[in-house]
């Protein structure tokens, strides 16, 4: 059995109590709300934290607030499975509950929390193994060793974000609220991540998330399609988060193209959104916008499956993403939609009567 | 047999029903104790340091600080077990705790026993061990190329582990009858069996001195052999006992280190020893489905008529020798069992690497040259322009023949089966005809029923049964075999219920317990329910006989009028006339004394005599057509698996829904090699493996798994317990080539190798549209010098089944 | 061993919590950073939770905690403090077999057994809360238990069987289920 390392675990009453606690526990605390993401890490000794402090008991934390015109504010304590869920975000946010549904598995998203997928450390398979495994590495430079072993030359670390919630939540615009003993800010989703593996996050230790604000949904449409290996369990190895607003004539006024799972934070397609903004969607331009999508896509061995392949699939995705929200038909269905699952399906309603 | 199996029986009243297994009811209700439930007082635990490094001496080994631990109670090294050990009598190349040298990343070093599982963990930090490295290979040709530093002492030479080279009559000959020839270059990537249970061991050491091992193992038999060996124990004061197996696939079938491990602790501590194995651990036990290199030369006719075939295998070893001398001969000895092939050259070689030991899973070194054998054959088919359905029923091995290379095929029902899924799949309006991105693809194979020869040498039953009758009109079945899922405990009940006219739940099954029941070899080669089924017959006969003297002297009706059913024996011509089962027991006891029988079961000589004909032959095979539909995304090169039809010649169901059980899970596994399986490392980073875990290493959820329509063929083969044949393996051999003959049919590239991951199939269809070869798969054989072919000619050229001094026809 | 004259000085390092577990109250103490699978296996002799990675990869240590599936392998055995936990051994009322079990032991849907307590519990809140679910809703629901033996099949016919049978239809297995097609 792998087992948890010792440590102590604190069960704060408040959000102010929990900020007082970290603060109090300095470099060695963590918070720590599903436990789908620190648990592992620590059994394989990849994060020792001496304290732990839980959230799950923190009500504040697993509310919804707020109308979607004025924009949403979801507790980070919710469980993917609530966001997923909740038919408020459904039907105002389809993109948000959407990316919730596709992490992980029905058991994990029941522990999961959003705000906790948010704050995902970053993956790598070098990085994601038992003490023992990277010992016969020497170790990587993101947990006791000095190189990274994906680009040994690289004096950075390459582990990669993968969130499924994170590229959307920079693709809309929401932002996050971190509150520490010294105060509370509001953070722009887009500024939280770093370009970095190992400093990925750019939040301090003793800043709990505690809100997540989704914007007004003012006209904007957005949808993400994730690319993995198998309908359930696996990271994305790449994820295509894009938001549009069109004007009447469907000419495209503004957009948001966000790539997850190919680097160390959300990347932005820049060159793929200046195909198209100003422009109507069409086969044209949505082959434009997915060509400019092929160069800033880097992605390295460190996860699943082949790199090139995976830079190729950033092309299709992005053309997927465009032709969904331009209403132009797909060449072939949605992997991760129900519509993709075999046509020819006969006998699959039951056998029973 | 001679008809004392029971085929010939036509009035079934248990065999073919869908009874509930024996262990449903506690298997669904947490009840089932695997190895890992068990728990004795005063129970120490375990925990292993493993090698780090991939290859390589050990310079020091200072376990002081670990011992002085509080709480750890002692640190076994290499030579407190100095005897070395394998699955196999030929390859014992191993060790429980590395001596002096490591062999692999994660080849055990210490171990640590300590009153719980954290102070054992604690104390592998304290343990201090230097290395040596030593060159590390990480593939088949690097084995071929580096003859220096040896991973063994032992083999061939260099790295080579085992060469191999038979010739069923002359190619030469037989390729220069061909109207055409073409070789194929394939590859099947290792693959390792992801049983969710993870292995675990109890070990108790007794002050009569006698150890009690319960473990998760299939081949307790074998283990016990094992055991007395290297703890230098007589073998009577050895027991094992296999908890249920929470899965195996063939990765509980070899001796293992911990089991030895905990055992030897058991008996230095005197205190119970428990060890439970972390899922990276299990990865590195492995013994699954080797990588291998093929290449397949057959000549043929026009009208599909295979005149000779030149297969070759490169299998990758990993780092010990497990089962792998039989795994090397399975690459090649079973293709001659589906289509007729007039002469057969095989050459193989398995060598060693610094990974992971393979060794056998679900099929046993045959999926592998079934999937080259397959695909090739879909490719002559194409060349041929024939149907590569009609093309193979065409050629199929006829039924009581033999095979070029002497294996004795009984009944055979590929024929029926391949009419099955042809017609169930709507093939001849589809193959060839359904839209880009869509297709069919077809394929089938053969597989044995239980291995012929035992894996030491010796003439007793393979397998045997003790049954006893008991006042309370029950029975209790003894057998040594190994419940892993597959419902051997069952089979055993249903048999002996079939036979006594009871009903199974008034039989209590005792088996896997080498101190209370008799041998049965294990739970591999899909030889259990033939086997154990066969001794169970005649154990119940035997007690039937006792019964119907006893009932006839009472009733004064003849012994043949006699029939058991229904918890009665009674008088067939008068019904109402009759005991019920309980009297009857009672009656033959009273004549009798206690009452209890004995069965046992040996398969009949192997016609072949020469030189490694004991793997192959089998009392039985069985035969399995399968096609597969796919639908290939042409952009993105992922293919998804709709549906699979498979039909399968399974002689007599002794439960159907066993039976479909067993292929569903058959497609499934197949399903996940041709797809996403791999057990691979980075030959460039230490030789680690590239990911030791469930969620790294891909095997299909319940989104991926496909529709499956299942076929039954029953067609009573007299060697089979009332008939039956293998259900736990041979299904899954046709699923890959059905799925890459499939994705020929959809998007015209072919994968000659698996997993069939995307981009493969991407590169092949970009390649294809750039007017290259719309292919993906190996281009390049290794070479390596063979001895000369054992020559043995073949039986339609009036051979004796021995070898013989070569004659080459052909100057 | 000689017996010691020295007195044991230590503090005891164990956490004591109260919850239910299948319903009863239930007091346990065990070292603070054991885990909910740790804590039902190791201090409460509930061994028919079990475990294939200890990562939240596999889904044989699911159970339920107020009703919910959860990982056991994830959840920290002391946060369970006044929860309501449910293990496999919890699933049958009294002597009487759960639906699900009933068709899990009918199909066969239980080969090696051994994801098949994580696959009863998810799928008896599948039912809870759908239920007449399509194959579609029960291969989604099912999605995070791994199963190495079934392909997966007998599992769906099971789930399918239970649910018509729950919703007082005297359902029985299809003849192609059991013996295939013709």
């Amino acid at each position: 059995m792998l087992r948890l390392p010792k440590f102590r675990y604190l069960q704060p009453k408040s959000v102010a109590e929990a900020v007082r606690m970290v603060s109090d526990g300095g470099p060695d605390a963590l918070f720590v709300a599903g436990g789908t993401d620190l648990y592992p890490n620590m059994k394989r000794r990849q994060q020792v934290p001496k304290v732990v402090i839980g959230l799950a008991q923190l009500k504040q934390l697993r509310t919804t607030k707020g109308k979607p015109a004025q924009g949403m504010v979801l507790g980070a304590g919710l469980t993917l499975t609530e966001v997923a869920e909740d038919r408020r975000i459904q039907h105002a946010y389809p993109v948000v509950s959407k990316a919730a549904e596709l992490i992980s598995t029905p058991l994990l998203r029941n522990m999961g929390s959003i705000g906790g997928n948010l704050l995902l450390d970053t993956r790598c398979n070098y990085y994601d193994q038992n003490y023992e495994w990277r010992k016969g590495i020497n170790f990587c430079m993101k947990k006791d060793g000095q190189i990274c072993w994906v680009a040994p030359s690289s004096p950075r670390c390459w582990a990669v974000q993968s969130s499924d919630s994170a590229p959307v939540m920079v693709a809309i615009g929401a932002q996050v609220k971190l509150i520490s003993s010294s105060g509370e800010r509001l953070l722009p989703v887009a500024e939280l991540y770093n370009d970095d593996g190992i400093h990925h996050l750019n939040k301090r230790p003793d800043e709990l998330l505690t809100e997540i604000h989704l914007p007004p949904t003012n006209g904007w449409r957005a949808t993400y399609w994730k690319l993995r290996r198998r309908g359930s369990f696996d990271f994305p190895v790449l994820g295509v988060a894009t938001c549009l607003r069109l004007t009447g004539d469907g000419t495209v006024e503004h957009a948001k193209i966000v790539l997850g799972g190919i680097g160390s934070c959300p990347i932005e397609a820049t060159l793929s959104e200046k195909a198209i903004i100003g422009k109507r969607l069409t086969e044209e331009t949505v082959h434009d916008a997915a060509e400019a999508a092929y160069s800033p896509v880097k992605p390295l061995d460190n996860t699943d499956f082949a790199t090139y392949w995976r830079k190729h699939m950033a092309r299709y995705y992005v053309a997927c993403t465009l032709r969904e929200l331009g209403g132009l038909p797909q060449g072939l269905p949605h992997p991760e939609t129900e519509n993709s699952v075999p046509a020819l399906r006969v006998f699959s309603s039951g056998p029973f009567s | 047999m001679g008809g004392a199996n029971g085929a010939e029986r036509k009035d079934l009243r248990v065999i073919g029903k869908p009874h509930r297994k024996v262990d449903a009811a506690s298997k669904v209700t947490g009840q089932t104790k695997y190895a890992d439930d068990l728990v004795l007082p005063r129970m120490l635990y375990t925990k292993i340091l493993r090698s780090t490094v991939p290859h390589g001496r050990i310079l020091k080994l200072d376990t002081s600080k670990a011992e002085s631990h509080p709480g750890v109670k002692l640190v076994l090294l290499g030579k407190d077990l100095p005897i070395p050990y394998g699955a196999l009598p030929v390859s014992e190349d191993e060790h429980p705790l590395a001596i002096g040298k490591v062999r692999m990343m994660g080849d055990p070093v210490a171990a640590v026993a300590a009153v719980d599982e954290d102070v054992a963990t604690e104390a592998l930090d304290l343990i201090d061990v230097e290395y040596e490295l030593l060159p590390a290979i990480s593939s088949i040709q690097a084995a071929l190329d580096t003859p220096e530093p040896r991973i063994h002492e032992y083999g061939e030479y260099g790295n080579i582990h085992r060469r191999q080279a038979y010739e069923f009559g002359d190619v030469e000959v037989g390729f220069a009858e061909a109207d055409f020839i073409r070789e194929d270059v394939t590859f099947y990537e290792g693959s390792t069996h992801l049983a969710l249970e993870q292995h675990a061991s109890v070990a108790q050491f007794g002050h009569d001195g006698k150890l009690t091992l319960w473990t998760c193992t299939q081949d307790p038999h074998y283990l016990h052999r094992s055991l007395a060996k290297v703890l230098g124990l007589p073998q009577n004061h050895v027991r094992v006992i296999a908890t249920t197996n929470g899965g195996g696939f063939g990765g509980k079938c070899d001796p293992f280190a911990h089991e030895i491990i905990v055992s030897k602790l058991a008996m230095m501590t005197g205190r119970p020893v428990k060890i439970c194995l972390t899922r990276e651990e299990v990865f590195y036990c492995h013994r699954g489905r080797h990588p291998v290199l093929m290449s397949t030369k057959t000549g043929f006719k026009k009208d599909g008529t295979i005149t000779a075939m030149h297969h070759r295998t490169f299998l990758d070893g990993g780092a010990y020798g497990g089962h792998g001398v039989a795994s090397t001969f399975y690459t090649g000895v079973l293709q001659p069992t589906t289509y007729k092939i007039k002469r057969y050259k095989f050459e193989a070689v398995r060598v060693f690497t610094n990974k992971a030991p393979c060794g056998p899973k679900r099929g046993h070194g045959t999926p592998q040259p079934r999937f080259a054998q397959e695909i090739q054959m879909d490719k002559i088919a194409e060349q041929l322009g024939l149907d590569p359905a009609e093309m193979r029923k065409k050629h199929l091995i006829p039924p009581n023949s033999l095979t070029v290379n002497w294996l004795r095929v009984g009944t055979m029902g590929l024929g029926k089966c391949i009419d099955k899924v042809v017609e169930g799949s709507n093939w001849k309006e589809r193959f060839r005809k359904l839209p880009y991105g869509k297709g069919i693809g077809l394929a089938c194979s053969g597989y044995m029923t239980g291995a012929g020869t035992p894996i030491y040498w010796n003439s007793m039953p393979h397998s045997g049964v003790q049954l006893k009758l008991d006042r309370s009109g029950g029975a209790t079945v003894f057998c040594g075999s190994a419940e892993i899922g597959q419902g051997s405990d069952s089979i055993l009940a249903y048999i002996v219920a079939e036979v006594l006219g009871i009903d199974p739940f008034d039989i209590r099954v005792v088996t896997a317990d080498t101190d209370l029941t008799p041998v049965d070899l294990g739970s591999y080669s899909s030889r259990v329910t033939l086997m154990t089924g066969n001794a169970a017959i005649q154990a119940a006969e035997r007690a039937k006989g006792m019964l119907i003297q006893a009932v006839s002297a009472k009733l004064e009706v003849p012994a043949d009028r006699l029939v058991f059913a229904d918890r009665r024996v009674f008088d067939s011509e008068n019904p109402e006339k009759g005991v019920t089962f309980v009297e009857a027991v009672w009656l033959a006891e009273a004549k009798f004394g206690t009452l209890g029988t004995v069965g046992s079961y040996k398969p009949a000589p192997a016609p072949g005599k020469f030189k490694g004909s004991g793997v192959g032959p089998s009392p039985a095979y069985s035969y399995t057509a399968a096609v597969a539909e796919v639908e290939v995304n042409p952009e993105t090169g992922i293919v998804v698996v709709p549906r699979v039809w498979i039909a399968h010649d399974i002689g007599q169901c002794i439960n159907p829904v066993l039976v479909m059980g067993q292929i569903e899970g058959s497609v499934y596994m197949g399903l996940g090699e041709a797809l996403m399986e791999e057990m691979t490392y980075r030959g460039n980073r230490n030789v680690v493996h590239k990911f030791p875990s469930f969620l790294e290493y891909k095997s299909p959820t319940t989104m991926e798994m496909c529709d499956v329509i299942t076929y039954l063929i029953e067609d009573q083969d007299s060697n089979g317990p009332f008939g039956a044949k293998e259900a736990g393996q041979g299904p899954q051999l046709p699923v890959a080539p059905a799925i890459a003959n499939a994705i020929y049919d959809a998007v015209g590239v072919r994968i000659d190798e698996v997993p069939i991951t995307p981009d493969k199939v991407l590169k092949a269809i970009r390649a294809k549209a750039k007017g290259q070869e719309g292919r993906y798969g190996p281009t390049v054989f290794p070479r390596c010098d063979m001895p000369a072919s054992i020559f043995v000619p073949t039986p339609e050229e009036g051979g004796d089944g021995k070898a013989v001094e070569r004659q080459p026809v052909l100057a | 061993m000689k017996p010691t004259k020295k007195r044991d000085n230590r503090k005891p390092a164990k956490v004591q919590i109260c919850l239910r577990v299948n319903g009863e109250p239930v007091e346990v103490a065990f070292a603070p950073h054991k885990t909910l699978l740790e804590v039902l296996r190791e201090d409460l002799a509930l061994t028919g939770t079990k475990h294939g990675c200890e990562l939240g990869e596999c889904g044989c240590c699911a159970v339920l905690v107020d009703g919910r599936p959860v990982l056991s392998c994830l959840a920290l055995g002391v946060a369970l403090e006044g929860h309501e936990v449910t293990t496999v051994e919890g699933m049958a009322e009294g002597a009487k077999l759960h639906p699900l079990q009933e068709a899990f032991a009918e199909l066969g849907a239980a080969q090696c057994g051994y994801c098949t307590p994580g696959f009863l519990l998810t799928a008896k809140v599948l039912l809870e809360e759908t239920p007449q679910p399509s194959r579609e809703q029960i291969k989604k629901a099912l999605a995070g238990n791994i199963c190495r033996c079934t392909g997966y099949i007998k599992i769906f016919e099971a789930v399918e069987l239970a649910a018509a049978r729950m919703a007082g239809k005297p359902a029985e297995p299809s003849k192609e289920s059991i013996y295939g097609w013709r």
